[in-house]
């Protein structure tokens, strides 16, 4: 029997703004416990929400970035439930009518193809708060800092059939919305939190299968990881003719397995009805228009771009977007230098792998866009020889000033005076009598091979510095002559 | 003391008198301090006195009257229904979930009134969280009608109610979510106001049925009634339901006559189940109007029955949900020794919450719950609507709608605690009025067996100006508001 | 529809209360009146009529993105049952 995996992703994103969603507290991360939580976001006796204006204009601006129809009416709606960290015992949500609608997403895989995704609505909510259960024996802390933090959830149809497909998502999800500046949209600090919905049916099957949803995972590895346990768990399962039960599950990365969470057994009717407190957000055609013409330029329409514009490949433009900090880079760099090969080239290898091995983003490079542009421009004039590039780059990370300072600093011009370069060649050539002779005597192709040697020679004398493309010229025609 | 009679003071008296120079706020408080001490104990309207707070209003009061620097209401005692959050003043919502609850700030309603000067006396006695029509499911133990200390005051507002009836003091606020305020001033013989539904800010009112409920003024005439709404009225940005209208000057409103006017009846209203007396003397209030130049009409309001079934479906539902944050974690009854979080939950709630809150939060809840939600709320929200255009509808041929605020005088203690339904019919006039949003007055129509029914009228969405012209008009030419019970009668 | 004592513990668990078992009949008898009452409104035709949640139809104001309110803990945790390090304290709950 043969099974495929069928996947629907839900995504909470937690809105960048600076204050709640229905209160004026602050929306900061990492603050004391309970310092910014309002009598509001606490749900005291007699508090009521007010809506943050920035909160519906991210939600607007994230539905016009995957085209999706705009709901121009959407209500509130109240989630009810109990739970500590739930301060009202019901989460203000929408059910009925989200403020996004259907729309398709289209996301770069690694092969460079593109693979469609529907999104069924987006919406807003509120965050709820945090516990902390192994801080006080026998007691569960609540911390309400989060209660009230906007949250969009993103839903997608069951379209995926693989982690790859899934995490490609999850990359492409990121970078947009880091792009349109509404959320840091990251994993780690728990600004982006993906709940996987996943059911198995024998391949070939149009109907659904039972599924579980494995909630809060919190990294595109774990992401990786949490389907393939998840699959193979309701695999053998399945193999043994035991049903799957519809439950919610967690993530276990110690155990590479998923178990099930205890605290949601006691079954729960959410009982949706819209919120009273709060109501309808009416958008005209106007606002969302205005909020369309706002929209900076996104991923995909950059991509295009950079291929077109920069003639890059369609991976190397697909890696140069994938954020918005290295997209900007990048288009500083090549106006104080055009040549974007070069520096899309040094932006992917070097300056990446330096940046990786720090942790750090691009926008903390110490390599600043207009000094890889200066490096890049004395190696495309001939100053410096492409292999003291890497030594150049190392010394500008470490902010020994500009370009030309260190190869002033360093001496490493390289030397394309022909007089000089034919003067090494000679000099080389009289210490070496005896590999010149057997150049001489052996054939094409092991020339090929000795020709190294001298190179090698000449390199060490002139400290690199010399013109690898002058060198081979001058030194073939005299190694060849006589 | 001078001419001043406190028990059946006006507040325009009182900021006559205070103006004169004839008394100072200081001394109006000890006696009102006074009076309550007397005559609270017979009525059981006031739950809490803030001696101190009040005292140091009115002494704040003289000096800024001394400065002439007075609000128009300073100086003046008021009650605040114990629903209307006073920071560091205990608000309990008579349920013994926040019988220590002491809140940290102050509803919006509460600092407009201290910005206008009153000084608060304290807080009066409620249904449980605002469930009820006659004051008798309070932590704090009933409270009485002073007309007739055997019978109930009504309710959700019965302390309110009480306590300006009894002289207690000569304002109070009220709210009113299906009657709370409507039918306690019927049956207690003063004078109460609900606005239309976001006219006064619900920030810092500890919430019932967020679509319905709506504070307003409980005094002994239509005029105090209209000083305070002036102070109480406005947009609140931290209310979204506040609605962003213009404050017409309600006194000036109050100027002006009524010929023309129609006032429409709806045959609902006047069936043949009306009790008799109720009938007769609401007939007589209709015809001072008429005699004041107003017409009247016959309209209809086919589903004023329903009206019933569609509030205690859409009140408990919204309650429900309300409620569930009192739940012993950040505030509110806890209780001991919880054993886990299911427990901490049952218990402190079952325990928190009376028996009459508890049945609504339980039909509230099954009327949200799966499979249940198209047949009870949705359809009640629909029933709501058709209501609501019924009104519309009745409002094309007639300007107000006046009828009973309660279908009889004040019943005793304990007779309809059986049947719930009995209890909810108590509503049947006022009801559909708080699914309408519209704004509904009750003023006093005279007496049955010494004890007050009142007139209601009811105007079209915020048109607070008509409905209280039209009670006034009927004040001016009625002696039923200077009417007051032999308990409060001062006996210095 | 009768409504049984069961039904009635279902929605108190819901409801996070616990009836207890010598009321639970008057209870279940108040509850089965109460829907007796709420099923007339099945009498009243609703097709088509949008149901009304706000009593004017108003829409939601918008609120400018600005943060209002300063850290007032100690004052809004005084009347918390159970606190410990800036912490509300429950019973330990496992997820």
């Amino acid at each position: 029997m043969s099974w495929e995996t069928v996947m629907g992703l839900e995504v909470h994103l937690q809105l960048a703004t600076a204050s709640k969603i229905f209160s004026g507290a602050a929306n900061k991360f990492g603050a004391d416990p309970n310092s910014q939580a309002c009598a509001v976001d606490l749900g005291m006796p007699g508090m009521l929400p007010v809506l943050n204006e920035q909160a519906v204009r991210y939600a607007v601006m994230f539905g016009l970035g995957i085209d999706a129809r705009i709901g121009k009416r959407s209500i509130f709606d109240r989630k009810n439930y109990f739970y500590p960290d739930l301060p009202k015992g019901y989460q203000v949500s929408q059910f009925f009518e989200p403020i996004v609608c259907e729309g398709v997403f289209q996301v770069p895989l690694s092969d460079g193809s593109l693979f469609s995704i529907r999104i069924t609505r987006a919406h807003l909510e509120e965050d709820a708060g945090k516990s902390v259960h192994d801080r006080f024996p026998g007691q569960t802390g609540v911390d309400l800092n989060r209660a009230g933090t906007p949250l969009l959830e993103i839903v997608t149809e069951p379209d995926f059939r693989t982690a790859e497909q899934a995490v490609a998502y999850l990359k492409a999800l990121h970078s947009l919305v880091t792009y349109l500046g509404i959320s840091d949209g990251n994993m780690a600090e728990g600004s982006m939190r993906c709940d996987i919905n996943l059911s198995l049916r024998p391949t070939g099957s149009d109907s659904y299968g039972t599924r579980t949803e494995i909630k809060n995972v919190n990294s595109f590895r774990f992401v990786e990881k949490a389907i393939a346990a998840e699959t193979a768990r309701q695999q053998e399962l399945l193999e043994d003719g035991v049903s799957i039960v519809q439950e919610t599950r967690l993530y276990d990365a110690d155990r590479d397995e998923t178990r099930s969470m205890r605290s949601k057994e006691v079954a729960n009717d959410y009982r949706y009805f819209p919120e009273p407190d709060l109501l309808p957000i009416v958008l005209t055609d106007d606002y969302i228009d205005s909020v369309r013409q706002a929209l900076p330029e996104l991923p995909a329409a950059k991509r295009e771009r950079f291929i077109a514009q920069y003639q890059l490949s369609d991976y190397d433009a697909a890696l140069l977007v994938s954020s918005p900090d290295m997209a900007a880079y990048f288009e500083k760099a090549v106006t104080l230098c055009d040549e974007p090969k070069a520096i899309a080239n040094w932006m992917l290898g070097d300056l990446s792998a330096a940046l990786n091995k720090e942790g750090i983003p691009v926008s903390q490079s110490p390599v600043e866009p207009q000094n890889l542009a200066g490096l890049v421009a004395r190696i495309t004039d001939g100053t410096l020889s492409s292999k003291l590039g890497k030594q150049v780059f190392e010394a500008l990370w470490q902010g020994e000033g500009s370009a030309d300072q260190i190869i002033e600093a360093r001496g490493l011009r390289q030397v394309s005076d022909t007089g000089a370069l034919e003067k090494l060649v000679a000099d080389v050539m009289s210490e070496n009598q005896d590999q010149v002779a057997q150049y001489r005597a052996a054939d094409s192709s092991k020339q090929k091979k000795l020709i190294g040697f001298f190179v090698g020679q000449i390199m060490k004398a002139s400290k690199g510095q010399a013109n690898p493309q002058l060198i081979n010229k001058i030194l073939t025609e005299a190694l060849d002559s006589d | 003391m001078n001419s001043l009679d406190l028990s059946s003071a006006t507040a325009a008296q009182l900021i006559s008198a205070l103006q004169a120079g004839t008394i100072s706020s200081l001394e109006l408080t000890q006696a009102y301090l006074q009076r309550i001490e007397k005559f609270n104990p017979a009525v059981n309207a006031v739950v809490t006195i803030d001696h101190e707070g009040a005292l140091a209003s009115a002494a704040a009061a003289d000096q800024a009257r001394a400065k002439g620097a007075e609000g128009p209401l300073t100086g003046v005692p008021l009650l605040h229904k114990d629903i209307f959050c006073t920071a560091g003043v205990r608000t309990t919502c008579a349920s013994k979930m926040l019988a220590n609850f002491e809140p940290p700030y102050n509803a919006t309603v509460v600092e407009k009134l201290n910005a206008a000067g009153v000084v608060t006396l304290g807080k009066t006695n409620m249904d449980e969280f605002a469930m009820g029509s006659s004051n008798e499911t309070s932590y704090f133990g009933p409270s009485f009608n002073p007309w007739d200390l055997k019978r109930v005051p009504g309710g959700s507002s019965g302390g309110s109610a009480a306590a300006v009836a009894a002289g207690l003091a000569p304002l109070s606020t009220g709210t009113d979510t299906g009657g709370s305020i409507r039918q306690p001033a019927s049956l207690c013989g003063i004078t109460g106001f609900k606005p239309t539904y976001g006219r006064i800010s619900r920030f810092g009112i500890i919430a019932f049925a967020s679509s319905l409920d709506q504070a307003g003024p409980m005094t002994r005439t239509v005029e105090d009634a209209a000083l305070m709404l002036s102070a109480m009225c406005g947009l609140d940005a931290n209310d979204s339901t506040s609605a962003d209208v213009p404050v017409p000057n309600f006194q000036t409103a109050l100027n002006g006559d009524i010929k023309g006017l129609r006032i429409g009846l709806p045959k609902e209203y006047f069936s043949d189940m009306l009790n008799a007396d109720v009938a007769t003397s609401i007939h007589a209030a209709l015809k001072e109007l008429e005699a004041e130049g107003a017409i009247l009409v016959d309209v209809d309001l086919p589903h004023t029955r329903q009206g019933i079934a569609t509030y205690y479906v859409i009140a408990p539902a919204e309650a429900s949900a309300n409620l569930a944050r009192y739940d012993g974690v950040r505030f509110g009854h806890r209780c001991d020794n919880p054993t886990d979080l299911m427990d901490l939950y049952a218990r402190s709630r079952s325990e928190g919450f009376g028996g009459e809150v508890q049945r609504r939060i339980l039909v509230g809840t099954y009327a949200l719950s799966a499979g249940f939600y198209d047949a009870y709320f949705k359809k009640a929200q629909q029933v709501r609507r058709i209501i609501s255009e019924d009104f519309k509808k009745a409002f094309e041929v007639c300007d107000l709608i006046a009828g009973p605020s309660a279908p009889n005088v004040a019943f005793p203690v304990g007779a309809k605690n059986d049947d719930p339904i009995a209890m909810y019919m108590e509503d049947v006039y006022t009801l559909s009025v708080n699914l309408a949003g519209l704004p509904g007055l009750s003023v006093p129509a005279g007496l049955i067996n010494d004890l007050p029914i009142g007139l209601q009228l009811i105007g079209r969405p915020f048109d607070e100006e008509t409905v209280l012209r039209a009670g006034h008009r009927l004040q001016l030419r009625t002696d039923h508001h200077l009417k007051t019970p032999q308990l409060g009668a001062d006996q210095s | 529809m009768p409504v049984t004592t069961e039904d009635v513990a279902q929605v108190a668990l819901l409801a996070r209360l616990s009836i207890p078992e010598e009321t639970m009949e008057d209870v279940t008898g108040r509850f089965t009146r109460v829907l007796e009452l709420v099923a007339e409104l099945q009498q009243v035709d609703t097709d088509g009529v949008v149901p009304m949640s706000n009593p004017h139809d108003m829409e939601q104001r918008l609120r400018a993105d600005a943060v209002t309110e300063e850290n007032r803990r100690d004052k809004l945790q005084k009347p918390a049952p159970s606190v410990e390090d800036g912490y509300f304290l429950v019973p330990r709950v496992i997820d």
